[in-house]
C-alpha cells in the first residue's frame, strides 16, 4: 500500500471522490421537506392519530430524595374519563434500562429503576401517571393525585457535592487526568501568567417541540411514534426494559421539533409505554413544559480552573485546565470540558483534570456540544487575559501557539486551517479596527467592544451505521437508513451525496429516514450523523455497482471492469476517465430483466479516528454594545469563520453554524436554569423564565468557511451540528471586556455583573 | 358548538375546558399550529382570528365560534405555497420547522398590525401612522415567536422579502 492508502479512511487507500468534486456537494440546495414544513404538513409524534387513544397525566415528585409513603389515587380514578392511574404499586414489572455507553445500542439516560420502588431520587421524578379520555382530564385528575413522602437528608447544594468531587472513570472513553510535564511548577516559576476560576450554570435544551411519544401495543409488539435522536437505540433500549426482541418494538420518528442532544430516550416513553400496556389502550404522551424541565435532564453546572504560563516570547510554558461537573451517581455524563484544551495549543506541560461531583438532582445530559461549549469559555477567555498580560493582540498570540500536531495525543491533524479560518475572518469582520484599550470606543451612553475566541469540535463518526440503496429501471433512486431530521436538512444532504455518487439529478433521489424498519443509524450526536450517514451511502453505492457490474455481464461496455474502476454519472455507471465506456443503469436493468435492484450495507469501522487527531475549529468574532447606565449587552455583530472540511449543502449549512452561534448567545448572556439549592427543584421551568435568544436579540449573523476538504472522511467533510456554539460565550465575554474593562467569568452575563 | 376554521364550517362538541390550540389539534386534526409551551411564552401557536394574530393555547375554544379562524392549513398547501411560506423555504427560514407555521402566521398578523399603525417598542414617533418595517421593527415585532435551532436570520430575511415585494 502507498502512504496514501495507510492514511485514508478508506480500505481501498483512496479519499472520497465527492470530497472534490463540485456539482451538487456545497450547492445551496433548498429543504427537500421544506414545502411540507412551511405548509405544517410535516407530521411530528404528538400529531399521530390513532382510535381510542387515551391522553397521560404526569404528577411529579416534590422532594429530592426520601421514599413515598402514601399515595391516594380515589379521587383522581373517581373522575369521568379516567381509565387508570398508575404508581409503583400497579406498574408492570420493567428492568432499568441501560445506561448510555454500556453498550452500543443503550440510550438509557440514567439506569435508576423507573416507578418500581417507592424510592425518590430527584425533585420531580414521575410518582403517578394519569391515562384519561381527554387530555383535560388527565390533567385534572393528576392535580387530585395525593402523595406523602418521608424525605431523607439530600445533596442539592454544588458546594456540598463539590467537598466529595473525584475523577470519574472516564470521560467518554478519554482519561479524566491527563498530565504533561509539570504544570504547576512551570506556572509558579513564570513571569507571566493568568490563574481563573470560571462557573457555568444548569442550561436547558428546550426545543420548541415538546417532547412527545404515541405509543401503541399488538400483542407483544410495540410501536412508538417519538421525538427521537436515536431511534435505533431507543428500541433496542425499551426491549431490554420491556423484555421484548429489539425487531419486536418500532420506533418511529420522521420529523423531530429540535433535539440538541434532548431528544433522546428518558423515562416519560418507558412510561407511556408501560400506562399503555397496563390499560390496554395506545396512548399520547406530551410533556408539558414543566415536565420536560423535570423529566429531560440539561447541560451541568460547573467551576472551571484555567491557569496558563507564558514564555517571553509569547509561547505557553503551562496549560492547566481542571474543574468539577455536577453529575448524578446513576448517569455518565461528565461535560467534558477540558477537551478543547486536550488540542487546542501547544504548550511545554499540560495538567487537565475532569472531576465529577454527585448531587441527588435529575440526571444531566448532553447538550449542544457538550463540554466544549462551556470549556471553550473558560479556556478561551485565559487566553484573551494573558495576550492582554502579554501585551499581544488575541489573534496574533494564538498564531504564535498553533500546534503543528495533536499536542497531547501526539497524533498528526487529519486537516486543520485555524489560522485561515483566524485570517479571514479578523479580515471581514474588521478586526484591525479594534482598540486594545478597554472602553476606547462609545456611542453616547453605549460602550462598544470586539472580541474573539476559538471554537472546536471533534469530528467523531459512531458505528453501526447502515443504508440501502434501492434503484429502479426507470432511474431513480430510493435510498434509506434509520436516520433523524431534527433541522439538520438530513434528507437534503443525503440526498445530494447519493445523486452525485450515482450520477442522478436530485430530483431523482429519495430519502427515507426516522424509523427502525429501515437499515439502523448511530445517534444523531456528536456531529457524527453526516459523516455516518455518509460513510454507510458510500458502502451501499459499493455494492450496489458490485450488483450493477454482475446484471451488466459481458454483453456490457463495462464488461470486465472492476467497481474501483467505474463511476456513476449520467444516470449510469462509466469507466473513470472514458466517456466511451458507458452503460445507462435503464438499459443494465432491462437486459437484465429486471425492474429494481436493492443493496443493502454497512459502514466500515471508524478506524480514522485511531490514527488522525480530527478536529473542526472556527474563529468567532463579536462586537458589543453595553449599557454604561443599565449593564445591558446588546450583540451589534457576530461573524463564524469555520474549518471543518468540505461544506456539501451551503444553505443549510449556513443556518446550522448561525443556529449554533443564536445558542451561544443565549449562553453567554440569558441562559440559566434555576436550581433550587435548598429543594433541589428547578424553579423557571418555563419558556417565560428561562430565557432563549428572541428576534431582537439575535443581529445578522456572517458565517464563512475555509472549504478545504478532509481526506479522511466521507465526503471530505467533518460533522457542523456542534462547533457553532463553541467559542461564543468567550468571544462575547472578551468583547464585553474590551468594551466596558470587566472581566466576567459567571455565565450568563446578565446587567447586575456589570453594574 | 359551530366553527370557521380556514373558511370551512365545523360543528364539534368537547370538553368546555379545551383550549383553541387542543381543539385544532386533537379534534380536528390540524396539527400544523403547533404546541411548544401551552403558556402564551413561544409563540409556536399562532394563529388568526378576524386577521389578528394570538396564541391559542391562551384562547378558550368556546368563545372563539363564529371567528373567522385561519391556521397555517389555510394559509397554503405544500403545493401551492403562500408567498412567506415560499420566501421562507427560499431564504432558510427554519430548521426542524416546528416553530415555523406560528412564525409565518405571526407574520402575516404583524404585517397588518403595521399597516393600520399600531407601534412597537422600538417604534421612535408613536403618532407616527406610517410605520416602515426596518430590522429593528421586524425583529422586536417577531421576538413573541420563539426560535430554539436560531433560524432567526432567515425569517427576518424571508419575511423582509415578501413586505417588500407587497410593497412594491
Amino acid at each position: 500500500m502507498s502512504a496514501l492508502a495507510q492514511t485514508s479512511w478508506r480500505p481501498d487507500g483512496a479519499s472520497d471522490p465527492l470530497a472534490t468534486r463540485h456539482g451538487l456537494i456545497g450547492a445551496p440546495v433548498s429543504r427537500i421537506d421544506g414545502p411540507l414544513k412551511v405548509a405544517g404538513q410535516a407530521r411530528f409524534a404528538a400529531e399521530v392519530s390513532m382510535p381510542g387513544l387515551l391522553h397521560a397525566g404526569f404528577v411529579y415528585s416534590s422532594v429530592a430524595r426520601g421514599r413515598i409513603k402514601a399515595i391516594d389515587t380515589a379521587a383522581a380514578e373517581a373522575l369521568p374519563g379516567v381509565a387508570l392511574v398508575m404508581t409503583h404499586r400497579n406498574a408492570p414489572r420493567m428492568k432499568p434500562p441501560a445506561l448510555f455507553g454500556t453498550t452500543p445500542e443503550a440510550a438509557g439516560a440514567s439506569d435508576l429503576p423507573i416507578m418500581q420502588d417507592a424510592e425518590i431520587h430527584w425533585n420531580g421524578q414521575t410518582v403517578a401517571v394519569v391515562l384519561a379520555e381527554t387530555r383535560e382530564q388527565a390533567e385534572e385528575a393528576a392535580a387530585l393525585v395525593a402523595v406523602e413522602y418521608e424525605s431523607l437528608p439530600a445533596v442539592t447544594a454544588f458546594a456540598a457535592a463539590k467537598a466529595h468531587a473525584h475523577p470519574p472513570e472516564s470521560v467518554l472513553g478519554e482519561p479524566a487526568v491527563l498530565e504533561i510535564g509539570d504544570a504547576e511548577a512551570a506556572l509558579a516559576a513564570a513571569a507571566v501568567k493568568v490563574d481563573l476560576t470560571f462557573t457555568t450554570p444548569r442550561q436547558n435544551h428546550n426545543a420548541i417541540e415538546l417532547h412527545a411519544a404515541t405509543i401503541a401495543w399488538e400483542g407483544d409488539r410495540l410501536t412508538i411514534h417519538d421525538a427521537s435522536q436515536l431511534v435505533t437505540m431507543t428500541a433496542a433500549t425499551i426491549a431490554q426494559v420491556f423484555d421484548l426482541d429489539p425487531k419486536q418494538v418500532r420506533v418511529l420518528s420522521p420529523y423531530v421539533g429540535g433535539g440538541f442532544g434532548g431528544k433522546c430516550l428518558w423515562d416519560h416513553q418507558i412510561l407511556g409505554a408501560a400506562a399503555a400496556r397496563l390499560a390496554g389502550r395506545p396512548v399520547r404522551v406530551v410533556l408539558s413544559r414543566e415536565g420536560v424541565f423535570r423529566l429531560v435532564g440539561g447541560r451541568t453546572q460547573t467551576e472551571q480552573r484555567v491557569a496558563l504560563a507564558a514564555t517571553a516570547d509569547g509561547k505557553l510554558d503551562a496549560l492547566i485546565h481542571t474543574g468539577v461537573a455536577a453529575m448524578t451517581a446513576h448517569n455518565a455524563c461528565p461535560e467534558q470540558f477540558t477537551f478543547p484544551a486536550r488540542h487546542l495549543y501547544a504548550a511545554r506541560t499540560f495538567k487537565l483534570v475532569q472531576q465529577v461531583a454527585e448531587m441527588d438532582m435529575l440526571a444531566n445530559t448532553f447538550m449542544r456540544a457538550p463540554g466544549e461549549s462551556i470549556g471553550t469559555f473558560a479556556l478561551e477567555c485565559a487566553i484573551d487575559e494573558l495576550a492582554e498580560k502579554l501585551g499581544a493582540d488575541p489573534v496574533a498570540f494564538r498564531r504564535g501557539i498553533e500546534p503543528e500536531k495533536d499536542p497531547t495525543s501526539s497524533h498528526e491533524f487529519s486537516t486543520r486551517h485555524l489560522n485561515e479560518a483566524y485570517a479571514a475572518g479578523a479580515e471581514r469582520f474588521g478586526w484591525a479596527k479594534r482598540s486594545a484599550t478597554p472602553r476606547a470606543r462609545r456611542d453616547g451612553e453605549w460602550l462598544i467592544g470586539m472580541g474573539c475566541a476559538t471554537g472546536t469540535y471533534p469530528y467523531y463518526r459512531m458505528p453501526g451505521g447502515a443504508a440501502r440503496i434501492t434503484l429502479t429501471a426507470d432511474g431513480r433512486a430510493r435510498v434509506a437508513a434509520a436516520a433523524h431530521e431534527m433541522g439538520m436538512g438530513t434528507a437534503t444532504v443525503q440526498s445530494q451525496v447519493a445523486a452525485e455518487r450515482l450520477g442522478l439529478p436530485l430530483d431523482r433521489v429519495s430519502f427515507a429516514l426516522g424509523d427502525t424498519e429501515l437499515p439502523p443509524s448511530p445517534v444523531a450526536g456528536g456531529s457524527n450523523q453526516t459523516a455516518a450517514i455518509g460513510a454507510a451511502v458510500i458502502a451501499a453505492h459499493t455494492e450496489l455497482v458490485k450488483a450493477l457490474l454482475k446484471l451488466a455481464g459481458n454483453a456490457s461496455p463495462l464488461a470486465g471492469l472492476s467497481t474501483d474502476e467505474v463511476e456513476g454519472r449520467d444516470a449510469g455507471l462509466g469507466k473513470r476517465g472514458d466517456a466511451a465506456r458507458f452503460e445507462s443503469y435503464a438499459s443494465i436493468l432491462r437486459r437484465a430483466g429486471r425492474d429494481e435492484v436493492t443493496v443493502q450495507a454497512e459502514a466500515p469501522m471508524p478506524l480514522e479516528l485511531q490514527k488522525w487527531s480530527m478536529h473542526s475549529t472556527a474563529a468567532q468574532f463579536c462586537e458589543v454594545r453595553v449599557s454604561e447606565s443599565t449593564g445591558e449587552v446588546r450583540v451589534a455583530r457576530f461573524l463564524g469563520s469555520f474549518d471543518c472540511g468540505r461544506i456539501l449543502n451551503a444553505k443549510t449549512a449556513r443556518s446550522q453554524f448561525r443556529g449554533g452561534i443564536v445558542m451561544g448567545l443565549g449562553l453567554a448572556l440569558t441562559e440559566e436554569t434555576l436550581f433550587d439549592e435548598r429543594s433541589g427543584r428547578i424553579v423557571n421551568a418555563t419558556m417565560a423564565e428561562y430565557h432563549v435568544p428572541v428576534h431582537l436579540d439575535v443581529p445578522e449573523i456572517e458565517v464563512i468557511w475555509t472549504d478545504i476538504p478532509d481526506p479522511r472522511t466521507p465526503m471530505g467533510a467533518r460533522g457542523i451540528g456542534e462547533i457553532g456554539i463553541t467559542g461564543v460565550g468567550a468571544a462575547v465575554a472578551n468583547a464585553v471586556y474590551n468594551a466596558t474593562g470587566k472581566r466576567i467569568r459567571d455565565l450568563p452575563i446578565t446587567l447586575d455583573k456589570l453594574l | 358548538m359551530r366553527f370557521s376554521i380556514n373558511g370551512a364550517d365545523h360543528e364539534i362538541d368537547f370538553d368546555i375546558r379545551t383550549s383553541l390550540l387542543d381543539l385544532l389539534r386533537e379534534h380536528l386534526q390540524l396539527t400544523g399550529t403547533k404546541k411548544g409551551c401551552d403558556q402564551g411564552a413561544c409563540g409556536a401557536c399562532t394563529v388568526l382570528v378576524d386577521g389578528e394574530r394570538i396564541n391559542a393555547c391562551l384562547a378558550l375554544a368556546v368563545q372563539y365560534q363564529g371567528r373567522a379562524i385561519t391556521t397555517i392549513e389555510g394559509l397554503g398547501t405544500p403545493g401551492h405555497l403562500h408567498a412567506l411560506q415560499a420566501a421562507f423555504v427560499e431564504h432558510d427560514g427554519f430548521q426542524c420547522g416546528y416553530c415555523t407555521p406560528g412564525q409565518i402566521c405571526s407574520a402575516v398578523g404583524m404585517a397588518a398590525e403595521a399597516r393600520r399603525g399600531v407601534p412597537s417598542v422600538v417604534t421612535a414617533d408613536l403618532a407616527a401612522t406610517q410605520i416602515a418595517l426596518d430590522h429593528d421593527e421586524l425583529r422586536e415585532r417577531m421576538s413573541g415567536n420563539l426560535c430554539r435551532c436560531g433560524a432567526h436570520n432567515g425569517i427576518i430575511d424571508a419575511v423582509r422579502q415578501v413586505l417588500a415585494r407587497e410593497a412594491a
